[in-house]
């Protein structure tokens, strides 16, 4: 069922209330990992070569350091894959005789201060005989390169393949063949708080309590405790507020076990804090890939069969837990995005090379898929001369539940009536006659759409097809009314700008009738938080809500029961309304706040018909739900430069039922400005020895208010039979779909030259060596 | 990102600004003035000086004012001073125009203008401004005073003639006669950005015709300067758009190109090509 | 390592007297020294602007100044916005419209905007937007801070 609607009711859930976390953050009473002391100050001294053998490490005399040989107990970071010939390469905590990438952890030094820590790690001498460094990924699978880890072929450390049958068969019915390769430049998620780690020891207990920039306390937890061969329970984690993740955050960060075992060896409490120049360096990258894409269409421009080639470059190692497997493997499952293509030959290979190691970045591979994808479809509707947005009618899927020939089983969506939503509110025909009018005047104006399909919220069903040796995928919430008769809600999500501590308070409001102000929901800290799997993948909201609502509904019939109770009414007659319980049709009421007093301290009066206490579980693990969207985006480039300008960009998107529009919004233009980031302005940029040449914020670029134009939204909402909230995930489709449709608006503005931009980011400088390249420059400089 | 230890040293006269320097140059001593091109590079390490002498405090060194023909800007005159016209006539609304385009307000209410010249990035706005405007350095050491012309001062990357034991004290820009056209056009990746290329044209039309060009190329080589050939193909010949396109072909032949991993000469070209166009465009208007 | 300096550092209103060597910056001291954390740490380069405290009354990136030039000054900190429970304009602002997500940025617009709002009641629209492209966020897509912004520029002029 679709619904047009904006989400206004006399419900919690549809309205935009003001976000519970807000009051704190606005006032600088936010609690942040470095806003903590610590005793000890870690500073990691860090490889100046991409490859190498460490011939000797020496640090100045009587300062803390530490070495791999002091770690020879530690296991490595070893995530693991079961598919795909996936290599299982393992990460020292620190660099253990050989360096891998620039950035690479060699040594940890501590002093009493950050100041003093660094002036001695500015001291410490490494030496290191330098090796031949594999930048790109192509390179490292020629034959003959040197290998990254022993272990591999070529450098491949996972190679996927989907093969439908009969492939050939059906390409050789093609009317047409088109044809992109594509590129797509490393990114990094470049969130404004950098990681950082507090571990403290507690002598009492033994404990250790790490407070860490995370976006998986819990499974931080488990990673740091078997590495560390410690029981769980000595290990406490706690994400207070963390500024921002976008999936840079979610991965294991060696930093954080040398810290838990550097404050379990001094016994007291070590901090670290990332820099900007480290965090550009050494975190996490990601979506650094050549895709080749081929698409035979019929004569009516139907998609018959797609093939592809995808290469991600996933540098030195492999991320916990999801592995590096992540893109290429994502990339190889979704490349067929929204249509309905039945044919499919697609091989992806994760490749190994002497950079920093890639992790998922919101929308992981999406964003360069579907960039391609789109490509395709662009190119083919200029070679059947219809417009791109006929070409995408007759190939959206429109039938559900659909299932792609990858396998994934799409639920209700509204793929085309989105399409038609953005197309009509940004008036296409008018903007042509626009376009033709400039195009005369010598300005080139473009516009770009793009139409994706976003998979979220899904459990661990979806997970286990995955082969990781680790499936995530369920939630639990713990429910409790306390004798106060105020609410918490301890949920294993561990959001950090998602506004869960609102939306998740609204879902339960509606179901207990208790007013979100008076809901707490608790997350992030392992010793309070049921056991669960964080905040990525567009999921928390989906899940997390899945299993507050369950959690609430069992909390409903105890209180409407206990209310029956009291208010001598059957149940069905109770309303819970603002924190009371009242008999439909008079006045009789009773507080749920007395009643909750009541179930602890008066537990007699229910003649065992009720168990004492009011705390309730809930467990949600459902097998996942597609949101849709297309995107538009109007630019205009100046050819003398190459630069683009980003004139307007429209979204209408589809995330089923909308919990908080506000925040919902606030997640689309949030998704949306790094989008036109990856599309326009960020790339982590390596020269030949393996140095990284945007180690600074003024060489690395992400957007100011100046580069993100007023971002339009237009909704609506397919209620899903998929979620039991009916609300979809939207974390990530902001970023999957901005770049395909500022990268297609930048080809339709530049279409009188018969050039393909096929490149992210687009730089000035490319589109300007394109436009060269043509030959069609107007000559003398002047513009028509 | 912590800077290495230093010892700051606070004069309040420029004599004891000189005589700081004097004896703490030699042992690696330098200048704070604003600080924003200075304290991000000591955060990197990349620059460790023993000893800072901070100018913020020095009596005298803030004076803003018209000496005869020229406009005197004092070493602690920060950028944010030129947000309004400080002058009336063409060279304060030049120098308005030209300061919204250096990095952003809070940069503007610290950094000096002094400052960006002794810095001497290629891409510096007001060196480009000193360099078309055939600025004047009154450079101050112990041994007393010299006025320096830009294009003795500015060396190349990051380098200029300052001695190590002086340091520049006041900027001195020639006063514009009142029917001075100018024109600012800069290229950048983002707001704020260091400038890819810019270009700041100055000149007057006698008889409708153009007259005493000065045509100024920043970000494009290692150092802003004037580009006579450019301003030879303005001298004496009537606006127009054809004649623009002419200059900004004379400017992009007449420069040598900075290169890097991003940025051809073909391309830097390109930009001053551009650049150069729409800055008299603008003159124009 | 230099020598320690005892120096006196007003922030809101309160004096912190502390001892903190030369190259200690202004935004380590009042984190650490002065224990106001509300100021945040994203770059230490001077580009992303979340360290802006306002300085005799100037918005100002605390990580490029060294706390002894701050000596004797004004600072004001987000800290120092609401007036005991009574929040500042700014503030509802960007509560009552999601000007907000992770809360790691905000401190630093917060000042930025008030800064130069109070410095200059009457700018223009577009030059308050375009004072905004000084400091760099990176969840909210900058539509809801200009939004909330605006909205607390039309509340400030009232009053």
């Amino acid at each position: 069922m679709t619904i047009h609607t904006k989400g206004t009711g006399t419900t919690w859930v549809g309205r935009s209330i003001r976000r519970l976390e807000d009051p704190a953050l606005v006032t600088g009473r936010g609690r942040f990992t470095a806003d903590m002391p610590a005793t000890h100050w870690v500073r990691f001294v860090r490889s100046s070569v991409a490859a190498g053998t460490i011939e000797n490490i020496t640090a100045p005399g009587g300062a803390g350091t530490v070495t791999a040989k002091d770690l020879a107990k530690l296991k490595p970071i070893r995530p693991m894959l079961s598919k795909f010939n996936y290599v299982a390469v393992g990460q020292p905590i620190l660099a253990d005789g050989v360096v891998r990438f620039t950035g690479e952890s060699i040594a940890a030094v501590y002093a009493p201060s950050k100041d003093q820590a660094e002036d001695i790690a500015d001291q410490v001498e490494v030496e290191i005989s330098e090796g031949a460094p594999l930048i790109d990924a192509m390179d490292a699978l020629a034959e003959g390169a040197p290998l990254v880890h022993a272990d591999t072929k070529h450098n491949v450390i996972v190679e996927g393949r989907i093969a439908t049958p009969g492939f050939e068969d059906v390409w050789k019915t093609a009317h047409k063949v088109l044809h992109v390769e594509a590129r797509s430049h490393r990114q990094n998620a470049t969130p404004l708080e950098a990681r950082a780690g507090h571990a403290s020891y507690d002598a009492s207990t033994g404990r250790v309590t790490l407070t860490c920039t995370t976006q998986m306390p819990h499974l931080t937890r488990t990673a740091v405790c078997d590495i560390l061969g410690i029981p769980e329970s000595d290990l406490r984690v706690v994400a207070p507020d963390v500024g921002g993740g976008f999936g840079q955050k979610m991965s294991l960060a060696p930093e954080y076990v040398l810290l838990v075992w550097l404050a379990r060896k001094l016994r007291s409490s070590v901090a670290w804090t990332e820099d900007r120049r480290e965090n550009l360096i050494a975190s996490f990258h990601s979506r650094d890939q050549h895709v080749q894409l081929e698409g035979a269409f019929d004569k009516s421009g139907k998609l018959l069969a797609l093939r592809g080639d995808i290469v991600a470059n996933i540098g030195a190692y492999s991320c916990f837990p999801t592995t590096c497997g992540v893109e290429p493997l994502m990339a190889l499952a979704e490349l067929p995005g929204p249509y309905d293509v039945r044919a499919y030959d697609c091989r992806s290979r994760g490749v190994m090379t002497n950079t920093c190691p890639m992790a998922p970045y919101r929308g992981v591979s999406r964003p360069v898929i579907t960039f391609v994808l789109e490509r395709l479809m662009d190119k083919a509707a200029a070679a059947f001369g219809i417009e791109p947005t006929e070409l995408r009618r007759r190939n959206l899927i429109d039938k559900f539940p659909y299932t792609s020939a990858t396998g994934l089983v799409f639920d209700d969506g509204s793929y085309k009536e989105t399409m038609e939503m953005a197309i009509k509110a940004i008036d296409l025909d008018a903007f042509r006659k626009r376009q033709k009018i400039a195009r005369d005047a010598g300005r080139y104006l473009g516009i770009g759409l793009a139409t994706f399909s976003e998979r979220t919220g899904y459990g661990s069903p979806a997970f286990a097809a995955r082969g990781m040796e680790i499936t995530p995928g369920f939630e639990t919430v713990y429910l409790t009314i306390d004798p106060s008769g105020f609410v918490e809600a301890r949920i294993g999500s561990s959001p950090h700008g998602q506004g869960l501590r609102t939306s998740l308070a609204q879902i339960i409001a509606d179901e207990i009738g208790i007013d979100p102000e008076f809901i707490k929901v608790v997350h992030g800290d392992t010793d309070r938080s049921p056991y669960g799997w964080g905040t990525f993948a567009s999921r928390s909201l989906v899940l997390s809500g899945g299993a507050s609502l369950l959690a609430a509904q069992k909390i409903r019939a105890k209180l409407l029961k206990m209310a029956s109770h009291f208010l001598e009414a059957a149940p069905e007659d109770i309303t819970l309304q603002s924190g009371s319980a009242h008999v439909i049709g008079t006045d009789r009421s009773v507080t749920i706040a007395s009643m909750a007093r009541a179930a602890y301290h008066q537990t007699h009066i229910f003649k065992g018909e009720i168990e004492p206490g009011l705390t309730e579980t809930g467990t949600y693990d459902p097998s996942g739900t597609f949101s849709n969207a297309c995107h538009v985006a109007i630019v205009e480039v100046d050819i003398e430069t190459g630069r683009v300008e980003m004139e307007k960009f429209l979204v209408a998107e589809d995330a089923g039922l909308i919990i908080n529009p506000m925040i919902a919004d606030g997640q689309v233009h949030g998704g949306v400005a790094q989008g036109i980031g990856n599309a326009l302005l960020e790339e982590i940029i390596y020269d030949e020895t393996g140095n990284i040449l945007t180690s600074t914020l003024a060489d690395f670029l992400p957007p100011t208010t100046h580069e993100i134009p007023e971002i339009e939204l237009h909704h609506i909402e397919t209620l899903t039979g998929n979620s039991i909230t009916k609300a979809k995930g939207l974390g990530e489709g902001g970023a999957i779909g901005a770049p395909a449709a500022v990268i297609s608006a930048i080809n339709d503005a530049l279409s009188p030259f018969g050039i393909s931009i096929d490149e992210m980011p687009a730089t000035p400088q490319r589109i300007r060596a394109a436009l060269r390249a043509s030959g069609k420059l107007p000559s003398n400089g002047k513009l028509a | 990102m912590k800077p290495a230890p230093f010892t700051r040293h606070v004069p309040r006269t420029v004599d004891e600004v000189v005589s700081a320097l004097a004896e703490f140059a030699p042992l690696d001593g330098r200048i704070l003035a604003g600080g924003q091109s200075l304290v991000p590079i000591m955060a990197f390490r990349m620059a460790r000086p023993a000893h800072l002498i901070d100018i913020n405090e020095v009596e005298g060194l803030d004076r803003l004012a018209v000496d005869g023909d020229y406009l005197s800007i004092g070493a602690r005159v920060r950028h944010g001073a030129f947000h309004k016209p400080v002058i009336d006539g063409p060279l304060g609304k030049l120098l308005a125009f030209v300061v919204s385009h250096i990095a952003h307000y809070p940069i503007r209410m610290r950094g000096t203008f002094c400052g960006s010249l002794a810095h001497a990035d290629p891409a510096s706005e007001w060196c480009l401004v000193a360099a078309t405007l055939d600025a004047n350095l009154v450079v101050k050491s112990v041994r007393g005073e010299r006025i320096v012309p830009v294009t003795d001062f500015l060396e190349g990357i990051m380098s200029t003639s300052l001695a190590e034991d002086e340091f520049l004290a006041e900027a001195r820009l020639p006063l514009l006669p009142d029917d001075t056209k100018f024109g600012f056009y800069e290229f950048s990746r983002r707001a704020g950005d260091f400038a890819m290329s810019a270009a700041l044209v100055t000149y007057r039309l006698v008889d409708g015709l153009i007259a005493d060009a000065h045509v100024g190329i920043g970000g494009a080589e290692d150092r802003a300067r004037r580009i006579t050939e450019a301003e030879d193909v303005l001298n004496g010949q009537v606006p127009s758009p054809d004649l623009f396109v002419a200059a900004g072909e004379a400017a992009a032949n007449a420069i040598e190109p900075l290169e890097d991993i991003q940025t051809t000469a073909e391309y830097r070209c390109d930009l001053v090509r551009a650049v150069t166009r729409r800055a008299l465009e603008r003159s124009t208007q | 390592m230099s020598d320690k300096t005892d120096i006196t550092l007003t922030i809101n209103g309160q004096s912190h007297a502390i001892r903190v060597e030369s190259r200690r910056t202004l935004a380590d001291a009042i984190r650490e020294d002065c224990g106001q954390t509300g100021t945040h740490i994203g770059c230490e380069h001077g580009v992303c602007g979340a360290c802006t405290v306002l300085v005799n009354g100037e918005p100002v990136r605390s990580c490029l100044m060294f706390a002894q030039q701050a000596d004797g000054k004004q600072i004001r900190t987000v800290e120092g916005l609401a007036d005991g429970d009574e929040m500042h304009p700014m503030q509802r602002a960007f509560m009552e419209n999601h000007g907000l997500q992770c809360g790691f940025c905000t401190p630093g617009f917060l000042m930025l905007a008030v800064g130069v709002l109070e410095r200059e009641p009457d700018i223009s629209d577009h030059d308050l937007v375009d004072v905004l492209s000084s400091n760099l966020c990176r969840c909210t897509g900058y539509q809801n801070i200009i939004k909330a912004v605006r909205a607390a520029a039309v509340e400030m002029r009232q009053s």
